[in-house]
């Protein structure tokens, strides 16, 4: 916004409208969830691991609270991009095309887009049941292809010792020790977080809202819905691809789990935990998830699904914006009952 | 004060027990009670201080990766099963180290969840040695972490030919597909006299390796594998009619399959029934995957004339199997069988008592390796040893035949190979060629 | 070379595969056409009907028909209070929230089965009498394929019957074509809605016992087959028979073909024609075209 606008907005504008114009703006406690991840990096250094892991699933989750959340595509198909970005690195620094980390992000991103976009324009002309059924039978098809293809893929074994070279030639990847891949997968996903809060908070990012809302409405205000859907789905794609190509950096590691059932399952659960169509209902959702199935699911498994199962029957019942739709209006209540006289 | 109390409590129980001060008492504490009171302490306290620091010293951490949930969650209690039975039989060879294991769960064959657990036990727990492995992918996966952790890793299941090649520090006492693969496909010409054999496996590496050994054997003997059917993936069971099908209209002389052990089997001996093939004069072969012991009743008499290689079966008449199935139904109910994964957690056990003993407690990579190699043992399976040069196992191969005797299904076992080395490994087939030191 | 036998073969074998398709999914395509409601549990009630019928042919010795009869009621009975009280709440929901309440109940469902029975797959042992194989003149073929094929046909031609020349049947083909009109005209639409759910999820039941021996039974059924389900169902269009009968059998033919002479890619096949069918039709073969 520039200043121009800014001056705009004075005391004698309606405060909704203030809201509105001031959306964008970070506020203080968004310093937190970094905060958290960088004391976590020194408080915690053995668990490198599952840190990585954490920040891979956000960034993931937060690709598809773009589609899901704020375009309103029911997806269970999002594991496809996620692997296309993962076998792309995977695949070209396995048969020593290619293993620069960074640069190989791009490609993957470019990779996942380009199957995203493919698919985008076929796929987003149906709604419902059908298009639900189509990204399923999409993600299955990919990974019946990687399958198939297992003298490229390497198949159900995966492809393993993937090398990745160093970053910036001086930290390596380390398959015991992740301090570089937990940095690395930090920065990769702050640098994600700022993209999609800057679509989230754009026009764009509105009329997308408006789309889900309303679609009729926005055919008839004259936005052009198809395109929109496509091109955030395309963004979503390359996001998506971005978090699988970091995963297969981080464990020099690819195999048709990065395509799964189970992985596109787990991501749209954690954005109902957490609370979709929220910026950050992906980090809440991922966290509260990944600690949770981290501790409990190791020690009482069948449990573990149980609860689970219970859990997301109740958020559909009653709590239909997860965790966020729980816990904000006892927040607002509190700011009311505090700032009341 | 907790000791303050504790000490009213004694004297508590000695004025009870109407005995003075200095008798003997039941319980420690009471014990040194009394004029002795002072110097007993000290000297129980020397003893277990000594007694916990010697302990400490002699503790093995073993990490132990099997899948405690989910669809392998029975493997992994058998394979736990066979460690905990080697560890009661043998209380005795263990002595004087203790070994506390560390079990985490490898939950499935995705590989990432193997990863993250091998870190874990590697940099959390810091184990001296690591054992278990159901899934190959799994194993495959977390290679690069063993080599690169400085550990020795036992395998007690997965079977894939090459993953003793991926890492110096794995040595495996379980099989290779190879071992039941090549030997079947060796007795299929010349014991069984067939001439031409339709081969049907799951489509992964397993079932790859294993259709490729028993190809190179069938074929050098003069044998020929007139079709190749891949039969879906592992995780889920397909319905076998169709591959079945296919296969009977070839009408080969035998049929060879390998599934995974478990559900797999069952759906397999079920569809050959069902379609008459045993009518047709076609037989059914394989690893013994498929006659896994503690299946074998449930298939009932479809699977009677059933023909494996296997390197176990709870059958076997060899004195340390009957003690280990005697021992085994005696713990796990008159029921219970065990089967090769059983025995791979017994022998994988065996083994790290030995690296313990070879290194007296104190374990370090290079030592394990070398005490590791050439290692020889009496398993319930007969003697085995662990080949220099591959880290892989040596063992007998048993071809094997199902006959039911006194309303049971039993496994009969009709010839016997000695000392069978991963054929893979001795003619150099792929990626078995290459093995690091 | 492919001759007169091997095609009866295959026909027979596809038929067989896709009865037991139909048997499941039909229950499903009923509900899903006359609620809106994408009901991704329906598996679970496959797997729980699969698992009292074999249950209780094993622990209670009772006969493969009366344990088909006891799975169907007791499975239609359980789902009539799950939908009064669970599923009722949702029809007005969003579809992600219906996806995300379904999977929830898949997931507590696998979880309850795998604490109460255990995770291993439970064997159906049929009655001897349909064990092996029956000569049909032809050729002989293995005899419990043949008992699905005659059972699914008449199970579609008495669902066929009831939806055309009952009045309930009638009522049911009204609210899935417009409920409003349906409701407006006095129908009771709620009960229609209780009565076809229970039917559906005993239909389903059926099809969970009667498949066991082809698709196996074990607590991570309805996540297996849950795309197979959808397939169906989408393919067919919603909320008709014919539609789900034919789906059914299309798709358990093909996969029984193609497994047979194109083992390796299969799968592959069923997913892209499945997807270039969707985007052709987007209401299935035989749905009606969207309101």
């Amino acid at each position: 916004m520039t200043t121009q606008t800014v001056a705009a907005v004075r005391s004698d504008v309606h405060p909704a409208a203030r809201t509105l114009a001031e959306r964008h703006r970070p506020r203080a406690w968004e310093v937190v969830p970094w905060l958290a991840a960088i004391a976590f990096f020194f408080a915690l250094p053995t668990h490198l691991g599952f840190g990585t892991e954490l920040l891979i699933t956000i960034l993931f989750a937060l690709s598809l609270d773009l589609v899901l959340g704020y375009a309103g595509i029911v997806t269970l198909g999002h594991a496809a991009f996620f692997g296309v970005g993962a076998y792309t690195v995977g695949m070209l620094a396995k048969y020593g095309i290619w293993s620069e980390p960074i640069t190989g992000l791009l490609i993957a991103a470019a990779a996942a887009a380009v199957v995203g976009l493919g698919s985008g324009l076929v796929l987003l002309r149906t709604t419902g049941l059908t298009l639900l059924m189509l990204t399923l039978c999409t993600r299955a098809l990919l990974e019946e292809a990687a399958n198939l293809g297992h003298d490229w893929t390497g198949g159900f074994d995966g492809l393993d010792s993937v090398p990745i070279q160093p970053i910036f030639g001086i930290f390596e990847f380390n398959p015991l020790y992740l301090t570089t891949q937990y940095v690395y997968a930090l920065v990769v996903l702050f640098v994600g977080f700022l993209i999609v809060r800057t679509i989230v908070y754009a026009p764009f990012g509105q009329s997308l809202t408006g789309i889900r809302e309303n679609t009729l409405r926005m055919h008839a205000v004259g936005a052009p819905v198809n395109a929109r859907l496509v091109t955030c789905y395309t963004i979503s794609a390359a996001i998506a691809g971005v978090a699988g190509a970091v995963w297969a950096q981080a464990n020099l590691y690819v195999n048709l789990s990065t395509l799964g059932l189970d992985r596109a399952a787990t991501v749209l659960i954690i954005l109902a935990l957490g609370g979709y169509g929220r910026l950050y209902g992906a980090f809440i959702g991922a966290i509260l998830y990944m600690v949770l199935s981290h501790y409990l699911a190791k020690a009482y498994p069948t449990a573990w699904q149980l609860g689970l199962g219970l859990l997301l029957m109740v958020i559909a019942l009653c709590a239909r914006n997860g965790m966020i739709g729980i816990v904000e209006p006892l927040l607002q209540r509190w700011r009311r009952v505090r700032s009341a006289p | 004060m907790p000791w303050v109390a504790w000490n009213n409590a004694g004297m508590a129980v000695a004025r009870d027990t109407g005995g003075s001060r200095n008798m003997r008492r039941t319980s420690l504490y009471g014990k040194v009670q009394g004029r002795q009171g002072m110097k007993s302490r000290m000297l129980l306290l020397a003893v277990l201080v000594l007694v916990s620091g010697a302990a400490m010293a002699q503790e093995i951490k073993v990490g132990v990766i099997l899948p405690f949930s989910g669809i392998g969650a029975e493997f992994g209690q058998q394979t736990e099963r066979g460690i905990n039975l080697y560890m009661k039989l043998n209380a005795d060879r263990m002595k004087p180290y203790t070994f506390r294991l560390i079990k985490r769960d490898e939950k499935d064959a995705s590989g990432a969840s193997a990863k993250v657990v091998v870190q874990e036990l590697l940099t959390q727990d810091k184990v001296d040695i690591l054992l278990g492995w159901i899934y190959s992918p799994n194993a495959i996966a977390t290679a690069a972490q063993v080599t690169a952790g400085k550990v020795p890793a036992i395998i007690t299941n997965a079977g894939t030919a090459h993953i003793t090649t991926l890492s110096p520090n794995y040595a495996r006492v379980s099989f290779s597909m190879w071992h039941a693969g090549y030997a079947m496909g060796e007795a299929a010409a010349t014991q069984l006299k067939a001439k031409t054999a339709v081969v049907g496996y799951s489509d992964f590496p397993p079932g790859k390796d294993s259709l490729n050994a028993f190809r190179t054997a069938f074929e050098a003997s003069g044998g020929k594998v007139i079709d190749e059917i891949p039969m879906g993936g592992p995780a889920a069971v397909p319905d076998m009619t169709p591959f079945f099908q296919r296969a009977k209209e070839k009408q080969p002389d035998v049929l060879f399959v390998f599934v995974p052990a478990g559900d797999h089997a069952t759906a397999v001996t079920r569809t050959y029934a069902a379609l008459g093939m045993k009518e047709a004069g076609i037989k059914l072969i394989g690893p013994g995957d498929i006659t896994q012991d503690n299946k074998l009743q449930a298939m009932g008499n479809a699977a009677v004339g059933l023909t494996t290689m296997h390197h176990y079966n709870a059958d076997l008449d060899n004195a340390e199997n009957q003690r280990f199935v005697a021992a085994w139904k005696q713990d796990y109910g008159a029921d219970s069988v065990p089967d090769f994964m059983a025995v791979g957690g017994y022998d994988g056990m065996a083994a790290v008592v030995h690296v313990a003993h070879a290194q007296q407690g104190k374990i370090t990579v290079e030592g394990a390796m070398t005490a590791l190699k050439g290692w020889t043992f009496d398993s319930p399976r007969g003697p085995i040893s662990i080949d220099p040069e591959t880290r892989d196992i040596v063992m007998n191969e048993y071809l094997s035949e199902v006959v039911m005797q006194g309303g049971r299904l039993v496994q009969k076992s009709t010839s016997r190979i000695d000392a069978v080395k991963d054929p893979c490994k001795v003619l150099k087939i792929g990626p078995c060629a290459n093995i690091p030191k | 070379m492919i001759n007169g036998v091997d095609v009866i073969g295959m026909l027979l074998g596809g038929l067989a595969a896709g009865m037991v398709l139909f048997i499941v999914s039909v229950g499903l395509s009923v509900t899903m056409g006359l609620m809106g409601f994408a009901n991704l549990a329906h598996g679970s009630f496959a797997m729980l009907g699969g698992y009292v019928i074999v249950l209780s042919m094993h622990r209670l010795g009772l006969g493969f028909v009366s344990a088909l009869l006891l799975g169907f009621v007791v499975v239609a009975l359980v789902s009539i209070p799950v939908e009064r009280l669970l599923y009722r709440r949702l029809y007005r929901a969003a579809e992600l929230d219906q996806v995300l309440f379904t999977i929830g109940l898949v997931f507590a469902l696998s979880a309850a089965v795998t604490l109460l029975i255990g995770p291993e797959n439970q064997q159906l042992v049929l009655p001897q009498v349909l064990q092996g194989q029956l000569d049909i003149g032809i050729t002989r073929y293995r005899t419990y394929s043949l008992l699905l094929i005659v059972v699914g046909t008449l199970i579609a031609i008495l669902l066929w019957l009831a939806f055309e020349r009952t009045l309930i049947g009638a009522q049911i083909r009204a609210a899935v074509d417009n409920r409003r009109m349906a409701a407006s005209l006095g129908i009771n639409v709620d009960r229609l809605f209780t009565i076809t759910f229970a039917l559906g999820s005993g239909m389903a039941a059926l099809g969970g016992g009667l498949g066991a021996e082809f698709l196996g039974l074990d607590p991570q059924y309805a996540l297996k087959y849950l795309v197979y389900f959808l397939i169906v169902v989408a393919v067919g269009g919603l909320g008709r028979v014919s539609g789900v009968f034919s789906a059914a059998l299309i798709l358990g033919l093909m996969d029984f073909v193609l497994k047979k002479y194109l083992p390796k890619g299969g799968t592959l096949f069923i997913y892209v024609l499945t997807i270039l069918l969707l985007l052709w039709r987007p209401q299935g073969l035989f749905g009606r075209a969207a309101r």
